[in-house]
């Protein structure tokens, strides 16, 4: 697979060891995160300098009303919204790949994210008829949820046996679950009226155009205990990728880990697509980069996915609202143009592993 | 101690092991020898914990197996399984260091890191630390498994009381490289420690084991020390091949010739 320099002067203690670099790459993360935020914050139809923007956000009286209405209603609120679901959907990508125990798991790819959309849209169409217009707010979110964690249950039961995850029954499947999803939201669409037409076209582009504080404030908590469950067995995904067995022999609670990784994935991957549609490649492209650099060890490589993750959803943004300007280009689109060759980029490196 | 008291076990209607009543103790290199699909690896499994018995019972130092925390369990016993396909980048580093997080009870991460180059050493690959895993050649990364496993064991009790079981350890490895492998878990018993392993070389399986366990369909032909089991009928009964059997003049031990059937 991935050739890796890991030539004496490169590393820093043991040879083979790349945790030293992994931390470093970690604060470089962090830091690239801030930045590239202040310049999304900057960019826009009225452009912001760097000072505007940091004086905006910490001495808000210091600057100009425009400017802090500018910052704090419009591109503050956007920005924040890319960050947590740029890193929701590159951390639930890296959580899928340990699932799966393979580099080609994606959220998008797999139908994780198709489950979510198809349920959130059935909230859209059927739940206001069903449950009343009060329930919406939370049907959306919930339905999401569960139709994640719908699909990513029925994909680890197609695609493992007897604790060994076939690639190509798990891309497989993920595109025959994806398909029916779609097929299940084209029913719904034909049913929708105009109005909810139009909120569809939204889930099926995804965008991060809604974005405001009340929804910053519902999705926080599900990402951060998202969040957290994935965290907690970090470790147990590197025994995990030798195999189940393996990981149990290693004293890994491989049943706990499974099951924990999945509702994690469902709470990311729903939460991020109930507030921006689905936005595809984000997870396979993240981890994929950051497995090159610091290697795959996944105590390191989910926390680096969630910062990079969110960079990037920043920047896709940035182009999703600059490059037609006034109009504004669906996100789902840019990421795909980006993401899906690199994803065929990868497949052709990978061609042995996927063995079909 | 294992104890595996009168198991049986069926893969749907086929019976895989039968009554098999098989013990391993600190200070005994136990190995089994019998033909593909002898019920070998269902007997390791069995002793590892990865597959239950239809009857019959298990146990570890008195407590019944599956009663023993899966994190306790791991600084008992180390498990080198067949084979492992990996698709992650990982440094032969990385998975070494996999066994001593496992392994790792009261000792320091330093003291458990001085472990590694030393379980490398043991399988000859000093220096490997930093190539990825996937670029080993098949043989090479069955002795990092085997590194890590050792790691593991040693990690997990530094008196060097673990028990190691081993599914074919040395199937990939050129003479040197087995009997380099089969030294270390020699050392490891020597040490204080249990050790069980699957081999397919007769005459190595006599060299090295102080109680040979003959399998086949399911059943345990006959065991005990190599002198006392291996014969020509034995290897007749179990592999259904004829070798006569001498006594090897430099080992003391016994060793079967190869003749061309028929």
């Amino acid at each position: 697979m991935t050739v890796l320099d890991t030539s004496p002067a490169e590393t820093v203690g043991i040879a083979g060891d790349r945790s030293h670099r992994a931390r470093l790459a970690l604060i470089g993360l962090g830091v690239l995160l801030a930045l590239t935020c202040i310049v999304s914050i900057m960019t826009g139809p009225v452009p912001l300098t760097a000072e505007t923007v940091v004086k905006a956000i910490f001495t808000p009286e210091a600057v100009e009303l425009r400017d802090q209405a500018i910052v704090w209603s419009v591109r503050l609120p956007r920005t924040l919204l890319a960050v947590l679901v740029g890193g929701a959907l590159a951390f639930s990508g890296a959580l899928l790949q340990g699932l799966f125990r393979n580099p080609l798991a994606d959220p998008g790819i797999i139908g994780v994210s198709a489950g979510s959309s198809f349920a959130a849209i059935t909230a859209i169409v059927l739940g206001e008829a069903l449950f009343g217009a009060a329930a919406m707010l939370y049907l959306l979110p919930v339905g999401a949820f569960f139709g994640g964690l719908a699909a990513t249950i029925c994909l680890y039961l197609i695609a493992t046996r007897r604790g060994r995850t076939s690639i190509a029954t798990m891309l497989l499947g993920g595109i025959a679950i994806a398909a029916l999803m779609m097929a299940g939201t084209g029913v719904l669409i034909f049913m929708s009226n105009d109005q909810q037409l139009r909120e569809l076209t939204f889930w099926s582009l995804g965008s991060l155009g809604g974005a405001s504080w009340p929804k910053i404030i519902a999705t926080t908590p599900f990402i951060i205990i998202g969040l957290l469950l994935g965290f907690a067995f970090a470790g147990g995904f590197n025994a995990l990728a030798l195999g189940e067995s393996e990981a149990r022999h290693l004293g890994i609670p491989v049943q706990i880990l499974k099951r924990t990784a999945i509702v994690a994935v469902a709470l990311l991957t729903g939460t991020a697509v109930a507030v921006s549609g689905t936005i595809g490649f984000v997870g396979i492209v993240v981890p994929h980069l950051l497995r090159l650099f610091i290697g795959p060890d996944h105590r390191f490589l989910l926390p680096a996915s969630l910062l990079l993750g969110a960079v990037l959803l920043v920047g896709a943004d940035m182009v999703s609202r600059t490059i037609v300007s006034p109009a504004e280009l669906p996100i789902g689109i840019v990421t795909a143009m980006l993401g899906a060759p690199f994803f065929l980029w990868i497949l052709l490196r990978n061609r042995s592993l996927v063995d079909l | 101690m294992f104890t595996a008291d009168h198991i049986s076990l069926r893969y749907g209607a086929r019976p895989v092991l039968s009554d098999v009543s098989l013990t391993l103790a600190r200070g005994e290199l136990v190995i089994i020898l019998g033909p593909n699909g002898a019920g070998k690896s269902t007997l390791l499994k069995v002793l590892t914990g990865d597959l239950q018995p239809d009857q019959g019972s298990v146990s570890f130092d008195g407590s019944p197996l599956a009663r023993i925390p899966l994190d306790e369990l791991a600084r008992e016993r180390a498990v080198l399984s067949q084979s492992m396909g990996l698709n992650f980048p990982f440094t032969v580093f990385e998975i070494v260091r996999l066994g001593l997080e496992a392994g790792r009870g009261s000792m320091s991460r330093a003291e458990v890191l001085r472990l590694l180059p030393r379980a490398l050493k043991a399988v000859g690959l000093e220096g490997f630390e930093g190539r990825l895993l996937q670029q080993l050649s098949g043989g090479e990364q069955q002795r990092v498994h085997l590194a890590r496993v050792l790691c593991q064991a040693w990690a997990g009790k530094p008196d060097g009381s673990a028990f190691l079981l081993l599914d074919e350890p040395v199937s990939n490895l050129d003479i040197r490289h087995q009997l380099q492998t089969l030294e270390a878990v020699r050392r490891h018993v020597t040490g204080g420690g249990g050790a069980l392993m699957i081999l397919h070389d007769i005459n190595l399986a006599a060299l090295y084991a102080d109680r040979l366990v003959m399998m086949t369909e399911g059943r345990i032909l006959r065991q005990g020390a190599p002198q006392d089991v291996l014969d020509r009928s034995a290897i007749l009964d179990v592999y259904g091949v004829d070798m006569p059997v001498e006594i090897a003049r430099n080992s003391g031990r016994p060793f079967a010739l190869l003749s061309r059937p028929g």
